[in-house]
């Protein structure tokens, strides 16, 4: 069994929080002593029902306000697959909680209202979800019962969503009409959309293809952590620990290491007792080479097949996240998995209008602001281009005045 | 090797062991919130598959109520000698001793509370930068919004509104001067992804875990057991029940469940069928609907 990770992109009125609870209360997810407190609350339907909203409330805060704050996680498994929901508030201000979501899924449904058909939040989102690259977009046509379950009404969404989707160059769309207060399409296929013929949203979650693909890339492997024991037995013992984020790794492969440009030959690949003939993407391992080199925190092992990039200035596509606006005389650090180094954005190229995709000039850049910058690191970053692997192509800016993570980088071109 | 997917399990393992060991890299002086319970134990066991053939980066702190189950400390103090790693004890009888919090009253009385002022005052003194705990995000609301790496300033308190953005598998551990990070390694795990964890690497468990026979009280509905901790007064009937424990805390907040699982397989299938969450066993969740959000503002774990 395996994990599917996905965000859901929609405000309250598109009925995501709902759209969430049926998820869980039809999957059976829902716990007696949670049903219990969802049913003694005295937020109800207009016609008596639970209202499942509640189950993505979280703080007492923002029960007081009425709103979502900030990311949450559900859980909730069945016999095929095991889900976690980055529940993202969708909001115009909150555009860097949705980005703080999606940079950890593999899928996005973004919910679009049957009445309403794609807005301006529609385009939003949608950008979001191909600036961060997700490789699965599911497109949940919602609440189809306020327009009587119209195949014309649905069609007419989905041609509007075609034309946005070649906009902001998202493939891999799947549309699916629901009704997410009535249960419609959520869990099995509805009476009431018969001309539908596709899988319910469930059903489409439980399958859609999600494998990583190890053959396309280089082993990369970030060091993590140098495990020297320093025993009388164990003397020599020097093991590289870290997850290797791309690609996989093979005893007897020749491998280099990055920036120094070392290079050597795996040995072991272990794990406690357990010794790997191959290890792939998304694992913790201990690494042995052959050769006694100087290799520590920050460094990077790839397969030498094929290369990273290796670079100290980068076109990248910035998400602001601090309501500090961006100085750029400031030196901030940049973190790029386990590697820490100071930098500098040297050059603003544009920002985008996330409501009407066009390109706005000026150096200021403000919460939530996005786009495209050259940025100048001190140290050199072994780096995949985003748009190849998310894992080893994203970054954060943090200001070290307040340690504080003030920006999201999608490293885009090498930019020397 | 192509297309693959990453069995739940490994893929949950490895992500705990990468955030652990990104808190060795990060961190001066870190330590691990032990706590005797099964998701503390899991985290010791992930520990080992990240460090070994090397010592652990950090020291063990258990946070000692004095009024736990006998059977918590005894498997502590074997733990410690098996995995021949350091042990702090934090004292809550100490800051009683000293003045420092005042010991509850009445009938349900628990030193629940207490525990995050020697929680406090053990970071403090041992200047710990970053605190490893087994919480998890599916057990409260207020816990499914928090970071993986979660800062704290000065007074232990967790802001829910000035959090910051955790992308990718990126953690941000640079603090300012007299922060502390709480670091939960299994956040994205279920009570059940932990329970199957420890079927598969076979972990040996407090003996309370499983179905045993035990004098308890019934206590507002839930079933306590019966010990010198509990203020008992005429009204309160003792029965030997068959019970077990779903989570292990303080003998005076932690409630049993009538069980008949004696085996970890049994426990797996009581929780995939049980109609009861996990915290739902907690007394200390029960006060109000805001408890646990109120709880973590003031520094607890």
């Amino acid at each position: 069994m395996e994990i599917l990770k996905f965000i859901t992109a929609g405000s309250v009125d598109d009925g995501k929080s709902t759209l969430i609870g049926r998820l869980l209360y039809d999957s059976e997810s829902i716990l007696a002593d949670q049903l219990e407190a969802l049913q003694s609350s005295n937020r109800k339907n207009d016609d008596g029902t639970i209202d499942l909203a509640i189950l993505t409330d979280g703080l007492k805060a923002e029960r007081e306000q009425g709103i979502t704050i900030d990311v949450a996680y559900k859980y909730f498994q069945t016999e095929k697959r095991k889900f976690i929901i980055a529940d993202a508030p969708g909001h115009i201000q909150y555009t860097r909680n949705m980005v703080t979501g999606a940079s950890n899924s593999n899928l996005a449904i973004i919910l679009i209202d049957a009445r309403k058909g794609v807005i301006e939040q529609t385009i939003r989102h949608s950008f979001l979800v191909s600036l961060l690259g997700l490789p699965q977009v599911v497109v949940a046509v919602n609440k189809m019962d306020m327009v009587d379950f119209s195949e014309d009404r649905f069609n007419e969404i989905v041609k509007d969503y075609q034309q946005l989707a070649s906009k902001v160059g998202l493939s891999n769309i799947t549309y699916i009409p629901v009704s997410a207060l009535k249960g419609d399409n959520i869990v099995n296929p509805s009476k009431n959309t018969d001309w539908y013929t596709g899988k319910s949203l469930l059903d489409h979650l439980e399958t859609v293809e999600i494998a990583i693909d190890a053959s396309v890339t280089h082993a990369y492997l970030p060091v993590q952590w140098v495990v020297r024991p320093q025993t009388d037995e164990l003397h020599d013992y020097r093991g590289y620990a870290g997850r290797i984020l791309s690609g996989s790794l093979r005893v007897n492969d020749k491998v280099t290491v990055l920036p120094s440009g070392f290079t050597s030959t795996v040995e072991h690949i272990e794990l406690l007792d357990k010794q790997f003939e191959e290890a792939g993407a998304g694992l913790s391992v201990t690494v042995r080479l052959k050769d006694d080199i100087d290799i520590s925190r920050g460094d990077v092992l790839v397969s030498n097949a094929l290369k990273p990039q290796v670079s100290q200035l980068i076109e990248a596509d910035l998400c602001w996240m601090d309501t500090r606006a961006l100085d750029t005389s400031l030196t901030y650090l940049i973190q790029h998995n386990s590697k820490v180094t100071r930098a500098r954005i040297q050059e603003v190229l544009y920002k985008v209008n996330i409501n009407t995709l066009e390109k706005e000039y000026g150096e200021d850049f403000k919460l939530n602001d996005i786009g495209r910058i050259i940025i100048k690191t001190a140290d050199p970053l072994v780096f995949d281009l985003y748009q190849n692997n998310n894992n080893s192509g994203g970054a954060i800016i943090i200001d070290s005045r307040t340690n504080v993570t003030v920006g999201a980088l999608m490293l885009r071109a090498n930019a020397d | 090797m192509s297309k693959y997917n990453l069995d739940y399990l490994d893929e949950l393992e490895a992500e705990a062991i990468y955030i652990l060991r990104e808190v060795a890299g990060q961190f001066e002086k870190p330590a691990l919130l032990f706590s005797g319970g099964k998701d503390s134990i899991t985290l010791v066991h992930l520990a080992i598959k990240a460090f070994r053939p090397g010592k652990f980066p950090f020291p063990l702190v258990h946070i000692d109520t004095g009024h736990n189950f006998q059977e918590t400390i005894d498997y502590r103090d074997d733990m410690i000698k098996r995995i021949g790693e350091k042990l702090i004890v934090g004292y809550v009888q100490d800051d009683i001793d000293n003045g420092n919090v005042l010991e509850q009253k009445g009938k349900n009385a628990s030193r629940n509370a207490l525990q995050t002022v020697t929680l406090l005052n053990t970071i403090a003194k041992h200047q710990f930068d970053a605190c490893i705990g087994g919480a998890r995000r599916d057990e409260e609301k207020a816990r499914a919004k928090e970071r993986i790496f979660s800062v704290r300033d000065e007074f232990g308190q967790w802001d829910p509104k000035r959090q910051r953005p955790e992308l990718w598998n990126i953690f941000n551990g640079k603090i300012n001067k007299g922060e502390n990070v709480r670091v939960f390694p299994i956040s994205n795990w279920t009570e059940l992804d932990v329970w199957n964890y420890i079927r598969r690497e076979n972990i040996p468990l407090p003996t309370i875990y499983f179905a045993h026979q035990r004098d308890c009280i019934t206590r507002n509905g839930q079933l306590m057991a019966a010990s010198e901790f509990l203020n008992m007064d005429s009204e309160d009937i003792i029965e030997n029940r068959n019970v077990r424990f779903r989570t292990v805390g303080d003998m005076t907040c932690t409630a049993a469940v009538e069980s008949y699982a004696f085996e970890i397989d049994d426990i797996i299938n009581e929780i995939s069928a049980s109609k009861i969450s996990e915290r739902g066993a907690r007394m200390d969740d029960k006060v109000s609907e805001a408890a646990m959000e109120d709880r973590k503002k003031g520094g607890y774990f």
